[in-house]
């Protein structure tokens, strides 16, 4: 989309833009160029000896058992969070979008974890399922379940994975919601004419017809779970038992600053932001064609 | 709805009472956590889940620091709190201002490298910081902005969010606006001043609350950042009062954690109407 | 107050081989106080000429002139110039009053003069009791009056209308239409007035430009636009329904059109035979659809009949007789008049 008028000046656009390019370029631009450089050196402990070793880096990082390990935990965890993340908030919009009655308050006590910092949310389940004194841990103890979440890997993944989808239930609650209540009410009561019961109304108009939502939410999900969790993983587990739960970006902060391998940290870096890059483009793409139809 | 089904609307309620109360249940336990004394909720299997009588108690060391029974010595709360703010609200007003300027020269200017500039903001919205944090950490080291509010807040502040947000909104404002202004007499940023500001205050108001939220949530960053205690925004601090060796004060730990939610809640809660409609807005 | 004067005017968008050209080189002198409309179908250009006097829109080549002053690389404020909008563009936030005096304290006018200046023209238009309702607050109409108010309070040498009524219901339409007239006859301000509805261009123009394709078809008063159509485009453009445009009339010259207008067909014995296609009854008027056969095939032609004649019987045969003074002959490749007939 264009404008068909605009304003003309020669240097008004540039003084503008300034500020903004400032920023992008020093701290984004610079560090970005800063970690493909550093991905093909191999820096000594005491500096001055850096090496240009090429994809070595990157020859050692997919060579490297613990990495490979980090990459299957992170699919496992970003496809669990997304996958109950969207699951219970399409529930939860469902309802809500049903009900005529208290439809506000509901919304208003279900967003409110949107404001809620990971690393909180972390803390806030730590304490739940902390021995002895956890409400869930006892629980699960009068279940007959042993809950250990620092020896068992089981029972730490389940424990990121519900900090991060609570956090993350509001978010997706709101997309949701507002996904039903763009479709138009005409189809819907053209579909309970047509004799249609509720549940499958659901299932053959209503959720296809959300689907591009349920995939925008999809990719969020999962950039979500891959960044912004570091924060649940970090007051929790510290990525343990072992390394079970050190999902990537927990693993370049560990690598990069309590290792100080900085080349290995780097291409690290490089490798996310290969992923982010493609899970963008493919949303893009989609979006695209979403605007078509 | 299209029918009146009485037994689905009260299934319903009832799914969406179970959710509202999974959502509000540790909300619960922490307030309940920090009315109770540290060795009431160590000794307990499980914790009580009714209010203990030490609420005034906890609080004060919370925000003010210093020992307790047990021995360890808090940080207040107050200090980082102050920071936190400071910072969120550097980072929010800082984003639209940059943003707002970056998205008017955009929509209503035609210059040369116009599509690179667009580009090169847009491909920032590809990456989190936490993905160049390493890079990012060094270039911030390197410019001497370690432990200060610049370095808390500026490398955040180069997110293209914003920017795309106004360019959306500035190109739904119908051209004749524009026209008449020119006819009008006025110039690019007396249009900008006197129109494209009155009529975005929706769009900025939605944009506070989400990026003050970003900002007062940022936990990895500062952690990279920080080495002096000062400069501890409050959602570190909370990880740090159970990060040590020692006895581990969950009241003092809740009372906190819920000092570092109220602010983003209430500014969630109060402004929902615009901060839903921003919400939703931004990323489509 | 000024004249228009219009040298060759030409538009193009983007350049070399992707150029598009909208506009073909108009030539056109609007007199001083004089109303003029200009006509078309939508994409004809004509809303780009309009900005382009404006100031809105660039002038690729030739000249464009208000008064003495050539304006081609003037702004918009420095024409002398106040336009209404085909969505008014009222500011949304501002108030009448504020939308109205906008323009005048950028100007910086004083403030004593705004207050008069807006106030005489609420007067006019009748918007005393809204000067401090915003636009959303107002009803169609009222929005369309504050944006000529706005035009209004400026006093400029000339009034640029984009299709100000076109988003009026059309009772509101006709009533505005008067409206304006009154206006214009009271400031007697030169005015531009851009539209597509022949209707208002007829009722509004004391003269009116047709444009085509990014041609200036015609440029004369209503009655010599209706009467003497320049060109076939023209003479299907204005009336309603179209002249009847006719390729293979009897008697007709090789390479011609003979053009005629409903009304101008009698019924009487003698004559073309048409059989009768389609009728449609408007009250006092009745519309006939016949199709003509010759050599090749056939032709619509439509006749207006009115109450006095009976009503024929769908598929029976009538016989219709042109006005010989009211035959139109255009050339059939150029589509240009040919014929000077009365």
């Amino acid at each position: 989309m264009e404008k068909r008028v605009r304003f003309v000046s020669a240097w008004l656009p540039w003084v503008l833009i300034a500020p903004q390019m400032a920023v992008v370029l020093v701290f984004f631009f610079w560090p970005a160029g800063q970690a493909l450089y550093q991905s093909v050196l191999s820096e000594g402990i005491f500096g001055g000896d850096t090496l240009f070793v090429g994809a070595e880096n990157f020859e050692r990082l997919f060579a490297d058992e613990s990495y490979l390990e980090s990459f299957k935990t992170t699919a496992v965890f970003s496809l669990l969070v997304a996958f109950f993340g969207m699951g219970l908030s399409l529930l939860l919009a469902v309802m809500a979008n049903r009900v005529v009655r208290g439809a506000g308050i509901y919304k208003t006590l279900l967003i409110w974890p949107y404001a809620v910092a990971p690393v909180v949310a972390g803390v806030l389940w730590l304490f739940m399922f902390a021995a002895p004194m956890g409400i869930v841990s006892f629980v699960l103890r009068a279940l007959g379940i042993d809950w250990n979440h620092l020896l068992n890997s089981n029972h730490a993944m389940t424990l990121i994975v519900v900090a991060a989808v609570w956090k993350q239930l509001s978010y997706n609650f709101l997309f949701f919601l507002a996904g039903l209540q763009s479709i138009p009410k005409s189809l819907i009561e053209a579909a309970a004419i047509d004799g249609a019961s509720p549940w499958h109304r659901f299932w053959t108009i209503v959720f296809p017809l959300l689907s591009p939502t349920t995939f925008f939410l999809l990719v969020i999900n999962v950039v979500y779970a891959f960044f912004d969790t570091f924060g649940i993983v970090d007051a929790t587990t510290h990525g343990g038992p072992g390394k079970d739960t050190a999902i990537l970006v927990y693993k370049v902060y560990v690598d990069g600053f309590k290792a100080m391998d900085m080349g290995g940290s780097a291409a690290q870096s490089v490798v996310l932001m290969v992923i982010v890059v493609t899970l963008t483009v493919i949303q893009f793409h989609y979006v695209e064609k979403k605007v078509q139809y | 709805m299209i029918e009146r089904r009485r037994g689905l609307t009260i299934l319903s309620h009832a799914i969406l009472l179970t959710g509202v109360a999974i959502v509000a249940f540790p909300l619960y336990l922490t307030l309940i956590a920090s009315t109770q004394s540290a060795e009431q909720i160590a000794q307990s299997t499980p914790m009580s889940l009714w209010p203990g009588g030490h609420a005034l108690e906890t609080y004060r060391t919370a925000l003010f620091g210093g020992a307790t029974s047990a021995g360890t010595k808090i940080p207040g709360a107050a200090s980082m709190m102050w920071v936190s703010l400071v910072s969120a609200l550097i980072i929010a007003i800082g984003k639209i201002a940059i943003s707002m300027l970056s998205a008017f020269a955009l929509v209503y200017f035609r210059f040369p490298f116009r599509n690179v500039v667009f580009w090169m903001i847009f491909v920032t919205l590809m990456l989190p910081v936490e993905v160049r944090i390493g890079p990012t950490y060094e270039v911030v080291a390197g410019l001497g902005m370690l432990n200060s509010y610049a370095g808390l807040t500026v490398p955040l502040i180069a997110s293209a969010t914003a920017t795309f947000l106004f360019r959306q909104f500035f190109l739904t404002v119908p051209d004749e606006l524009v026209e008449a202004a020119r006819v009008d007499g006025a110039g690019p940023m007396r249009f900008f001043k006197d129109i494209l500001l009155p009529l975005s205050t929706t769009s900025i108001a939605a944009l506070f609350v989400i990026q003050f939220i970003y900002g007062w949530n940022q936990y990895l960053w500062p952690l990279l950042m920080t080495t002096n205690e000062e400069m501890y925004p409050v959602v570190m601090g909370i990880k740090r009062l159970i990060g040590g060796e020692s006895f581990t004060e969950w009241n003092v730990v809740m009372a906190t954690a819920i000092l570092a939610m109220l602010p983003p809640a209430l500014v969630v809660m109060l402004m929902q109407k615009w901060f839903v409609k921003g919400l939703v807005d931004v990323e489509k | 107050m000024a004249s228009i004067t219009l040298n060759n005017v030409v538009k193009r968008y983007g350049s070399g081989k992707t150029a598009n050209q909208v506009i073909h080189g108009v030539n056109a002198k609007i007199d001083d106080g004089e109303f003029v409309v200009v006509v078309g179908p939508s994409g004809c250009g004509k809303s780009t000429l309009l900005r382009m006097v404006a100031g809105l829109e660039e002038i690729t080549g030739g000249e464009i002139m208000i008064g003495d002053r050539v304006v081609n690389d003037l702004e918009p404020s420095e024409r002398d110039i106040a336009m209404v909008f085909q969505n008014y563009a009222l500011y949304p936030h501002m108030n009448v009053f504020d939308n109205m005096a906008y323009g005048l304290k950028i100007a910086k006018v004083p403030m004593a003069e705004i207050e008069a200046r807006v106030a005489k023209a609420a007067k006019i238009l009748e918007l005393g009791e809204f000067m401090k309702r915003k636009p959303r607050e107002l009803s169609g109409g009222q929005r369309q009056r504050v944006a000529m108010g706005r035009a209004i309070v400026r006093q400029p040498q000339v009034f640029l209308f984009d299709e100000p009524l076109s988003n009026l219901d059309a009772k509101l339409r006709a009533h505005t239409r008067l409206e304006i007239q009154k206006l214009h006859r009271e400031l007697g301000i030169t005015s531009l007035f851009v539209t597509h509805d022949q209707v208002e261009a007829m009722t509004l123009a004391q003269r009116m430009i047709v444009m085509n394709g990014g041609v200036m078809e015609q440029f004369g008063t209503p009655d010599e636009v209706y009467s003497h159509p320049a060109t076939t485009f023209v003479a299907s453009f204005i009336g309603s329904p179209p002249m009847n445009l006719l390729s293979n009339a009897p008697d007709s010259e090789p390479g011609t059109v003979v053009g005629i207008r409903p009304e101008h067909l009698d019924i009487t014995p003698g004559g073309w035979a048409l059989r009768v296609d389609a009728l449609e009854m408007l009250g006092f008027e009745r519309l006939i659809y016949g199709r003509w056969q010759h050599g090749d095939g056939d032709e619509m032609v439509i006749v207006r009949s009115d109450e006095a004649q009976p009503v024929p019987e769908l598929d029976s045969i009538i016989h219709v007789t042109p006005r010989a003074d009211r035959l139109h002959t255009f050339d059939a490749a150029t589509g240009k008049r040919l014929s000077a007939n009365a």
